[in-house]
């Protein structure tokens, strides 16, 4: 299974919660796969999807899932042991790992060679990590959103992409609606 | 009332629930302030633009937030900046010790300080800078600017402004 498959998978899970996406591809397919107004769809800077879902998630009280790439968390590393030092039960992080840098063209990471971002996650402190198979991830992301205990998920799948437009929505109107989102969950 | 005190008193007065540092000794009284402060969450980041992500997500989970970091943070941080905070028009009240000004014994600090204000200005970031005891007078208002206006503001605070080191 590639990304787009995943994400494919677990769109209609995803549907009902606050979701993080990660800049590119990941965005470009969720958006094109099933775009919800709860969803906020970064447009840039790479890195910062579990930074900006940690925010939200101790901001308010509704389940938050921010969706990264290894490529990206390898980018933003510190978030690791911010996010197990501060702990938020309403987060999740799902690390969709397939050892490459999908959106430029799919560059070997380190995370495809000898670095385990399961082991990492676990050495930083984060104490509920899963590592599972990319057709395990459905099941995986819906007992940790009904355990309500943060969870970091390591999703181990191919690389390889398919073809999706890019965002063209403006980035106040993404801002705009996802804020309503937030505020109309949590009356 | 001690300035460092001032501040947090005024992040408070203007709804601000979620602080996040990277630290600076002459930061060091209003981190502790701000630790100490029961109605602000303190979440210590490991590097200015994930503490830039942090606040932006706690900014639309309905929190008011700000960052205290180093000049030095805005080489870190140019991309989020203008990525996240400015292409999306969040507030973001950013704290700033202006190191490498005068009274500045550690002459690397000064590389940054001759492109500090050249940077914010270049980025189009209402700047502030607070250099004789007394100008933290104009904190509340700043504040309420940066909430009004939806955009990242600095405030620059000197050695002199805190006297000395």
């Amino acid at each position: 299974m590639i990304r787009s498959e995943i994400i494919r998978d677990i769109a209609p899970i995803l549907r009902d919660q606050l979701v993080v996406c990660n800049i590119g591809l990941p965005s470009q397919e969720l958006h094109l796969i099933d775009d919800q107004a709860s969803t906020f769809y970064m447009l840039g800077t790479m890195g910062l999807s579990s930074s900006i879902g940690l925010g939200v998630a101790l901001a308010q009280q509704k389940t938050v899932i921010s969706i990264d790439g290894d490529g990206s968390v390898l980018t933003n590393l510190g978030t690791l042991p911010t996010i197990a030092n501060n702990v938020a039960d309403n987060f999740i992080l799902l690390i969709i790992d397939n050892g490459s840098y999908g959106s430029t063209g799919d560059q070997p990471t380190y995370a495809g060679k000898k670095t385990s971002l399961t082991a990492v996650a676990r050495a930083c402190g984060c104490e509920n990590v899963i590592e599972c198979k990319a057709e395990d991830t459905g099941d995986v992301l819906q007992s940790a959103i009904d355990n309500k205990i943060m969870t970091v998920i390591v999703s181990k799948c191919e690389s390889g992409n398919i073809k999706v437009p890019v965002i063209t929505k403006d980035p106040v109107v993404i801002r705009d609606r996802f804020m309503t989102e937030v505020a109309r969950l949590n009356e | 009332m001690s300035v460092s005190k001032k501040i947090v008193t005024d992040f408070v007065a203007n709804g601000i629930e979620f602080v996040t540092t990277v630290p600076c000794k002459q930061l060091g009284g209003v981190i502790d302030a701000v630790e100490k402060e029961p109605s602000i969450y303190h979440i210590p980041s490991n590097k200015e633009d994930e503490g830039m992500g942090l606040c932006a997500g706690a900014f639309m989970g309905g929190k008011r937030p700000a960052i205290i970091m180093q000049n030095t943070a805005i080489g870190v941080t140019i991309n989020t900046l203008v990525t996240l905070t400015q292409f999306y028009r969040m507030p973001l009240p950013m704290l700033i010790s202006y190191r490498g000004e005068l009274k500045e014994p550690v002459a690397c600090q000064v590389e940054m300080a001759v492109h500090t204000k050249a940077l914010l200005n270049q980025l189009n970031i209402p700047t502030y800078h607070f250099h004789k005891p007394g100008d933290e007078q104009e904190l509340d208002a700043i504040l309420k600017y940066t909430f009004m206006c939806n955009k990242p503001v600095a405030i620059l605070t000197d050695a002199t402004f805190w006297g000395g080191y």
